[in-house]
């Protein structure tokens, strides 16, 4: 904006006082927005980044160290297996809403419900039902099985609606091309829906990565808190969040409280960006058509 | 021929059934849940639970009252907070952010939603904590502190869900107005806004809902004391922290409350989902 219009609209405001205030409210509210975000993440860096030692990766965990190297390996475990259970599901049901479900089915909407009322279902509820299920009523005990199934669920409704847009943005010509060529239903939805939509679904999956990562309260009493690299399946381990959040309970590791939330909030923005770029490449795709 | 007629009909009843997961997760949570929680505010007795005024498990006295009015005054301190800053800020996403940063902030305010809860709470704690023990007095550890964090938290459900309500308005009413001689500010926020309304109640009652279930965040900034809430600078407990405080250790009648009192916050939560889906149902028809 050059000063001239600068000027011009000053002037525009002069006999509107109220118009300028609101304005002044709006970009006020914007700047303490993006102020606060700002402020958390450069606080959260450099307070941490110089605690980040080599032996913060330790392989084992002393009361010493704190590695949080076992809470990484652990991490990745129920992320696998959270996906590996949660990602075919929602995929399926979504290609059942998108592609075979008629309109007006009474199914869909009872599943439409049923996912919203999934997805605002608080961490700590989902938590207390793995306790229950997984980890009493199966005796599974406290195990890394028992995270995974209880994030499964958790991360399903997220899944299930991302590759339903997904779905829904490939254009009815591609479907419409593959059934004049002979194909059928099946070999359609799988050979030309799907990998069309494929960008869309893994920018869905990268986000439900990071709400797997940063979950805490769906874990504590399902996976455990034991701060060791685990065994097997069925052995108890705390993730990287929930170490972090044990980090700062205890109050006795502040300064690795600080690196782990490090490695926890470049993780993060790393899905973020990651997922924002693949869902970039869809609807760029959908211009270029 | 036939083999590929039942490789279809197969897979659609594999797609049926993945389509029904989410049924079948839903009625598994409310069944365990309810039957584990409800015999508990059976033997409480459902009044003493609900509105008992003292939680003090070693004597067996188990009344939620406390940490209901906490959640309540916790949540309304997030909604004073987070609603007007985050509707200005979509109002200033949707109307005003010149084209060239758009596409920075964007991606901003979808990052303030995936930080994890963790993380902010342990910014509050090292932050926020110190901050208002210096300003306000009191040890930090407050209701304040805990509205000021979750306000923050809440921002970008509450942003996300009125931009979109805000550019979903038919563009010919903004510049209807504009054409009037209204002022932009004007045009936006007698007109367009509320248009939008329903959009931007669901995103507010989504902020709600977010409010009222987060757990981590609050339990390292609220103090946790079980009792009433007396003023913003004390300490609070919610019904979600109440949950993750004392299961470690719960067992019997203790470990069934506790239970009983997540059947109170899924109850809350399934009436607030209620509510969206009446706004979505009513922003639909319109």
């Amino acid at each position: 904006m050059s000063k001239g219009n600068m000027k011009q609209l000053l002037k525009g405001y002069r006999s509107k006082p109220f118009s300028l205030l609101v304005r002044i409210l709006v970009l006020l509210a914007a700047c303490i927005t993006f102020a606060v975000l700002l402020f958390l993440i450069a606080y959260i860096l450099i307070k941490g980044i110089p605690h980040i030692k080599p032996e913060l990766f330790a392989w084992k965990y002393t009361t010493e160290n704190a590695s949080l190297l076992p809470a990484l390996i652990n991490t990745v475990i129920i992320t696998f297996f959270s996906l590996l259970i949660a990602v075919p599901f929602g995929i399926f049901s979504a290609i059942y809403l998108v592609e075979y479900a008629k309109r007006g089915n009474k199914l869909i909407g009872v599943i439409r419900l049923t996912t919203e009322t999934l997805s605002g279902i608080p961490s700590i509820v989902y938590g207390l039902f793995g306790m229950i299920f997984f980890v009493t009523t199966l005796k599974w005990g406290y195990s890394l099985l028992a995270g995974a199934f209880t994030l499964a669920i958790m991360i399903l409704p997220l899944i299930m609606r991302t590759t339903e847009e997904a779905l829904k943005s490939v254009p009815d010509s591609y479907r419409e091309g593959s059934f004049g060529l002979g194909a059928g239903k099946l070999r359609t939805v799988f050979r030309i829906v799907l990998p069309a939509a494929v960008p869309g679904i893994l920018s869905g999956v990268i986000l439900a990565v990071g709400r797997i990562m940063g979950e805490t309260a769906a874990l504590i009493y399902t996976a455990g808190t034991v701060a060791e690299t685990p065994k097997n399946l069925m052995s108890s381990g705390r993730t990287l969040a929930v170490h972090m959040y044990n980090l700062s309970n205890e109050g006795l590791y502040m300064n690795q409280a600080y690196a782990t939330a490090v490695v926890l909030l470049v993780i993060v923005i790393g899905m973020n960006a990651l997922s924002a770029f693949l869902a970039k490449r869809i609807t760029k795709g959908k211009i270029d058509e | 021929m036939k083999s590929k007629v039942w490789k279809e009909k197969g897979m659609q009843a594999v797609f049926l059934i993945a389509a029904c997961a989410s049924i079948i997760a839903v009625i598994l949570i409310c069944v365990f849940l309810f039957a584990n929680g409800i015999p508990a505010m059976k033997k409480i007795g459902l009044f003493d639970f609900l509105l008992g005024e003292t939680w003090r498990p070693s004597n067996d006295i188990y009344g939620i009252f406390p940490m209901i009015m906490g959640s309540l005054y916790v949540t309304a301190g997030a909604i004073i907070v987070g609603v007007p800053i985050g509707i200005l800020t979509a109002v200033f996403m949707a109307k005003y952010c010149p084209k060239r940063i758009y596409p920075i902030l964007k991606p901003a305010v979808e990052l303030l939603a995936g930080i994890p809860s963790v993380v902010y709470g342990f910014f509050g704690l090292v932050v926020m904590v110190p901050l208002v023990r210096d300003l306000f007095g009191g040890n930090g550890n407050s209701i304040l502190t805990a509205s000021l964090l979750l306000g923050m938290m809440i921002l970008p459900t509450i942003i996300g869900v009125t931009e979109s309500a805000l550019r979903a308005v038919p563009s010919m009413y903004y510049e209807g107005a504009l054409a009037l001689g209204a002022t932009k500010e004007r045009s936006i926020f007698a007109v367009v806004l509320p248009a939008a309304k329903s959009g931007v109640m669901a995103g507010v009652v989504l902020g709600i809902g977010r409010a009222i279930g987060e757990t981590m965040a609050v339990i390292m900034v609220a103090g946790n004391q079980p009792r009433m809430p007396r003023g913003f600078l004390r300490g609070v407990r919610t019904l979600t922290t109440n949950i993750v405080m004392e299961m470690g250790y719960a067992a019997d009648l203790h470990r069934e409350a506790l239970i009983a009192t997540a059947v109170v916050l899924f109850v809350f939560i399934l009436i607030i989902n209620f509510c969206i889906a009446l706004m979505k149902r009513r922003s639909e028809h319109e």
